[in-house]
């Protein structure tokens, strides 16, 4: 179930289909359109901007809720960890188009709220500012998510590690910062990697708010949807397959390399 | 570590170390109230959206675009709207709903049981082949289901399988993830002695698993029975691909069409109140099962945190 669909993917991705002469064996002429396609580079492109600036908002977010709560020295920290949570049990479609409303210009209450101070709102799904919404509506959907994880991993330290450090008089952000985050490492680690397989397989946002904002989202904005527009609409799935395939593969070089520069740092330390 | 612990000892005049750490020293002084508002305030963000869901979803379509947000129109119409969501286009949504419990109902016990099996054999046998086979199931949690979700789909339509509801189930049934987990899990919870015990009393091996595994497995197979369920009755890129009618579709491709018709407009525009009540309606139940289960998903998600 796993394997074949994979092997099957690459055999696909060495054919091209025409129309006169039907299927043709053209060896990695696939790959080569793909990586000179400006359309799925643009998309690639937007994908590691996202990556840039989004996971690491996302997850140092989620770190400082998963050490707030774990601090013990918020009021009603049960209650909120569950709040921050429960836009994860929402599905990505119906929080797609929820925060599609709340961006709408129509009845948007964001719009209304700036309006009511007599200022012009900004559209929110314009051009420019579509990729900041949908890293927002990201954000809102995996903080909790995340960090639940690395809570998780907070509550499992031993006591000892820092109530000795505490009473030797060093500050919540001094045992945070040396004796917490370097303990729950592989946790942070585990959340970076599924953050970068997220954002590189993002489409029921570009495909949902597309309905919204039709011209500030083209049929490439992100890969996934460039590789799914591909195989369904202009019905080329030998060259979906080959879009597919890098993408996998790009996905596990950006992986694998975040897991050796981390382990690099270890070992010097 | 152990530098540590020998110095807190040190320390016990000061104050009494406490083993169990919600027992902490003086708890009252640690409480922080500007942490505590700011924290608040945070959860505004993760709270407001589903606020505004609620209240638009009491909203006749006018009064949608005449009143402000986050207050009650003029007249609370939820019950029209739910009578809209449920009749449109011949009560499709019941359907909707319908599908969407069965596909992720077969596919989170059928996609548990297969990962509780493997996990087990995993951690409790050495076959040939057997560490080749979990590092596969390792990387294969690194792989992008859309690189699979393509292939997958033509595999499926050379087979005569795409729209019907085993285009849905099959892949779902595949959990690298819970594999991972499970192994985990089984290597902690059942000792081989027990296993050796069963043995000797003459117990078949797949008995062992059934009766003896399983029981010890429990809140390991509810962890991820959860999850699966989560992730089928979320997932919205596979039955949009898979699926092209209507009344097969689950909740999420069934509102996302309702959605584009509604943003299509036209003579349509009373669909805008219909799609947020949909929504509503479709996140109530996934909502009430991670608030009534939590107890099970926090431990299962610190086996994956802690030793991933």
């Amino acid at each position: 179930m796993l394997i074949v669909p994979l092997f099957y993917s690459g055999y696909l991705s060495f054919f091209q289909t025409k129309l006169v002469g039907g299927v043709s064996f053209v060896g990695l002429a696939n790959y080569v359109k793909a990586f000179l396609d400006p359309a799925f580079l643009a998309g690639v492109g937007r994908m590691a901007l996202f990556l840039v600036i989004q996971v690491p908002i996302m997850l140092g977010l989620a770190l400082f809720f998963a050490l707030a709560l774990d601090s013990g020295r918020v009021r009603g920290s049960k209650v909120l960890r569950l709040l921050i949570f429960i836009p994860y049990a929402v599905p990505g479609v119906v929080a797609t188009l929820m925060w599609g409303y709340l961006y709408g210009q129509d009845f948007g209450p964001i719009a209304q709220t700036i309006h009511l101070f007599g200022l012009n709102a900004p559209n929110l799904l314009s051009e420019g500012n579509v990729l900041g919404s949908m890293m927002n509506i990201v954000t809102w959907e995996f903080i909790g998510y995340n960090m639940i994880i690395m809570y998780s991993a907070l509550r499992a330290i031993p006591a000892d590690l820092f109530e000795a450090a505490e009473i030797d008089g060093a500050s919540q952000w001094r045992v945070a910062w040396s004796i917490k985050i370097p303990a729950i490492r592989p946790a942070i680690l585990l959340t970076v990697i599924f953050s970068i397989i997220g954002t590189f397989q993002l489409f029921n946002e570009p495909s949902l708010l597309h309905n919204l904002a039709p011209n500030a989202i083209n049929s490439s904005y992100t890969p996934n949807y460039y590789a799914y527009n591909v195989a369904f609409v202009n019905q080329d799935v030998n060259y979906a397959a080959a879009l597919a395939f890098i993408l996998g593969i790009v996905i596990m070089i950006v992986s694998y390399v975040v897991q050796l520069t981390t382990q690099r740092r270890e070992r010097l330390i | 570590m152990s530098a540590q612990v020998t110095r807190a000892t040190s320390t016990e005049d000061v104050a009494p170390r406490s083993v169990i750490r919600r027992k902490r020293y003086n708890p009252e002084k640690r409480r922080s109230t500007p942490l505590t508002i700011l924290m608040w305030l945070c959860a505004l963000y993760f709270v407001l959206p589903i606020v505004w869901l609620v209240i638009a979803s009491t909203k006749s379509n006018s009064d949608l675009f005449s009143s402000f947000g986050f207050w009650f129109g003029k007249q609370i119409s939820i019950w029209e709207n739910l009578q809209n969501v449920f009749t449109t286009q011949g009560g499709i949504f019941t359907n909707w709903i319908v599908n969407t419990v069965i596909y992720a109902g077969v596919s989170a016990i059928g996609a548990s049981l297969l990962a509780t099996m493997a996990g087990y054999a995993f951690a409790k046998y050495r076959f040939p082949g057997g560490k080749l086979l979990f590092s596969i199931t390792l990387g294969a949690i690194m792989i992008p289901l859309t690189a699979l979700a393509i292939p997958t789909y033509l595999l499926f339509s050379s087979a005569g399988l795409t729209n019907t509801a085993w285009a849905i189930i099959l892949p779902s049934l595949v959990s690298p993830f819970g594999v991972f987990l499970m192994r985990v899990y089984a290597a902690d919870a059942i000792p081989d002695s027990l296993i050796e015990a069963a043995r000797v009393d003459g117990a078949g091996e797949f008995r062992i698993f059934w009766q003896v595994g399983l029981r010890l497995l429990g809140p390991g197979v509810i962890t991820v029975l959860l999850f699966a369920l989560v992730a089928t009755w979320n997932n919205y890129f596979l039955p949009l691909i898979m699926l092209n009618t209507s009344s097969l579709y689950p909740l999420t491709v069934g509102l996302a069409q309702l959605q584009a018709a509604s943003a299509a407009g036209g003579g349509a525009q009373a669909l805008f109140s219909t799609v947020i009540t949909g929504s509503l309606v479709s996140i109530v139940p996934l909502i009430i099962a991670f608030l009534y289960l939590q107890r099970y998903w926090q431990t299962g998600l610190a086996t994956g945190g802690v030793k991933g």
